[in-house]
């Protein structure tokens, strides 16, 4: 990844030009982690899969056939109705509709939304946080390294739920109670971020062992750049591939992490409702027959986190050079 | 030996420090615990005085170590919620988690090593494709969907099976078991697979790729041109030296089951520890949370503890490697 192709190299300027973002795509378009891509039906299928989801959820308030946060729309003549296909469905509503009359396929779109910025912001978070963790580690060592791993192993032997759990939880009891709707969302991200930072960390402390050694880190160290400018300029982008692939299969854990803390009702509050939150108000419904409430949104949830994973398992077999 | 034996201790003991810290934390800067006992129309001197008997104009120091003296002996005071002692509401819901989690351990077990073994040695078969498939979906399922969707299959649509509770339970001494009575043993069935199949999948899959790894050994085509039969070879020398790893990750994962069991507990109202810890989570009941917390962290650290050790004690690889870094 650090080798770049040198497009310049038979020019007399011994400067090497950059390629172009034109050459650059198509150079990706014909290489092979794009060759692998077209020859894997199940990357493909999950990639369109995937971007449908996306755009339901980014687009959602131009696409939803309603607006289920809009009081005024809501009809109460409507609720609990089952989906268009079942006897006694109403036309509109292509998937029912809730106890207060909302369109289950509305909430759904604007749950996902919600979702997909906790999965990111969190998994953005840990990245930053595993990263900037790693990168001293690695470069440090010594007493540094030590105590950074060191917590790193303790938070390791406790699952990743359960310590976001435990945060969102402190965070909750330290918070006064009517603070809770506005910061819900925020202690979300920071208690699934915190808890995840680890992979990253380790991952990146190790290439930056092997980086730290090579020779444009001692010729940056000669000319007198700071620790701080080769950790951030030459180390950083050396350490980030493995990173990014990691990052991409962990959204999917986040999403789910999101839905369960949601679903436990320590998530985010009712009133911005994510799939976990409404799987949570559906689950109430289903003993009364009432199923398409819960069951839609869980369908909605695992859709997207299969297509995720289904993606990553591809990247993951795509970028390892033993498989090629 | 005795020096890593020492310094692993002595690191459970410091993990268990830092977690009592944040219990202790949790006690006393979240919210004041004189004016929880209080109420508002109390007057400064009997404020200061409450203060006084429970010990909080004391040295930091001092209020830390009888905290820890406190826990150590299973005291964490009284819920907030439910106005009794911590200590008692753990204890009757202990059982119930416990038997649970081990439930869903055994299945794991007894149902992902044949399946891990029958994938790894079938490997081309459409049944192996099917469950390496299915486990991908199982992996991206999460817990408590699969606990509704069983729910509405088997107790709503087919009423075989209770959805919510630990049926009834017989007390033998201050333990109660639902695993005596019938109506205890079919409310365990929906909550157990609920629990286990995650872990199921995870046993799986380690079982497979334990097995092909070792079944491109050596000493695997030794066996083979020695003329072993296939049977002695796949379960007497394969499966046999699966089997180290296997046990160490379920011993490890036996810690996440308790803690998953927050989940199932909460999916199926099952009256144990975890549906306690979320109730406490959900009203900032704190004795009840710090109380989870040094639990939770006890069984972690313990887990963690005895499987450092015993793998020291059954693979000898490890001993060499460090005496001979210590030389």
């Amino acid at each position: 990844m650090s080798v770049r192709p040198n497009a310049g190299a038979g020019e007399a300027v011994a400067v090497p030009r950059l390629p172009s973002l034109a050459e650059r795509l198509r150079g990706a378009w014909d290489g092979d982690v794009a060759y692998s891509f077209r020859r894997s039906p199940v990357a493909v299928v999950s990639a369109i899969v995937l971007a449908a989801c996306l755009a339901g959820a980014l687009f959602a308030p131009w696409l939803a056939p309603h607006n289920p946060f809009d009081l005024k729309t809501l009809n109460l003549l409507d609720a609990l109705s089952p989906p268009v296909w079942q006897e006694g469905g109403k036309p509109g509503y292509l998937l029912g509709t809730d106890d207060q009359g909302r369109d289950v396929l509305s909430a759904i779109m604007y749950g996902a939304r919600i979702s997909l910025l906790v999965g990111l912001a969190s998994v953005a978070l840990a990245v930053v946080m595993g990263v900037s963790l790693g990168l001293l580690a690695g470069y440090a060592g010594g007493k540094i390294d030590a105590f950074i791993m060191r917590v790193a192993d303790v938070q390791l032997s406790f699952p990743a739920i359960l310590i976001a759990l435990l945060i969102d939880g402190v965070a909750r009891a330290a918070l006064p109670r009517d603070a809770h709707g506005d910061v819900a969302l925020f202690v979300l991200i920071l208690a699934i971020g915190v808890s995840n930072w680890v992979q990253y960390a380790r991952t990146v402390r190790g290439s930056t062992m092997v980086e730290k050694n090579k020779e444009y880190v001692q010729a940056a160290r000669v000319i007198g750049v700071s620790s701080w400018g080769i950790m951030g300029r030459h180390l950083l982008p050396n350490v980030m591939g493995p990173v990014l692939v990691l990052g991409t299969i962990n959204i999917a854990t986040a999403i789910l992490t999101e839905a369960t803390l949601s679903f436990l009702g320590v998530g985010v509050p009712p009133t911005q409702p994510s799939l976990g939150t409404l799987i949570r108000v559906g689950n109430d419904f289903l003993f009364s027959g009432e199923w398409w409430i819960t069951i839609f949104p869980g369908v909605a949830l695992v859709v997207m986190v299969l297509s995720i994973n289904l993606l990553g398992d591809w990247l993951r077999d795509a970028l390892n050079p033993k498989l090629r | 030996m005795l020096a890593f034996v020492l310094r692993r201790i002595l690191q459970s003991g410091l993990v268990m420090v830092v977690v009592a810290f944040i219990a202790f934390g949790l006690f006393n800067f979240v919210g004041d615990p004189v004016a929880f006992m209080l109420g508002q129309d109390a007057t400064q001197e009997e404020r200061v005085r409450l203060r006084g008997e429970l010990g909080l104009d004391q040295p930091f120091y001092v209020q830390f170590g009888r905290f820890v003296g406190n826990a150590v002996k299973g005291e964490f005071g009284v819920s907030l919620r439910q106005g009794r002692p911590v200590s008692t509401l753990l204890r009757e819901r202990l059982p119930a988690t416990i038997e649970l989690s081990v439930a869903a351990a055994l299945l794991a077990l007894f149902i992902g090593i044949p399946l891990g073994v029958y994938t790894a040695l079938r490997r081309q078969s459409w049944l192996s494709h099917m469950l390496l498939a299915a486990s991908l979906v199982g992996v991206s399922l999460p817990t408590f969907l699969i606990g509704i969707l069983l729910i509405l299959v088997f107790a709503v649509y087919l009423g075989w099976l209770p959805s919510f509770g630990r049926g009834d339970v017989v007390a033998l001494g201050w333990w109660t078991t639902g695993l005596l009575t019938q109506s205890g043993l079919k409310a365990l069935i929906l909550p157990a697979i609920t629990l286990c199949l995650f872990q199921l999948t995870l046993i799986m899959r380690l079982v497979r790729a334990e097995m092909l790894e070792v079944l491109r050994t050596d000493y695997i085509k030794f066996g083979r041109a020695r003329g072993l039969t296939d049977r002695a070879i796949h379960f007497g020398h394969a499966l046999k030296n699966t089997l180290v790893p296997v046990i160490t990750i379920t011993g490890l994962q036996l810690g996440s089951i308790i803690a998953f069991a927050i989940i199932t507990e909460t999916v199926f109202q099952w009256p144990g520890m975890g549906l306690l810890f979320i109730q406490a989570v959900n009203f900032a009941d704190i004795p009840v949370m710090a109380a989870y917390l040094c639990f939770i962290a006890l069984v972690f650290v313990l887990i963690n503890l005895v499987v450092d050790l015993l793998y020291y004690a059954v693979d000898p690889r490890l001993r060499i490697e460090r005496s001979a870094a210590a030389h």
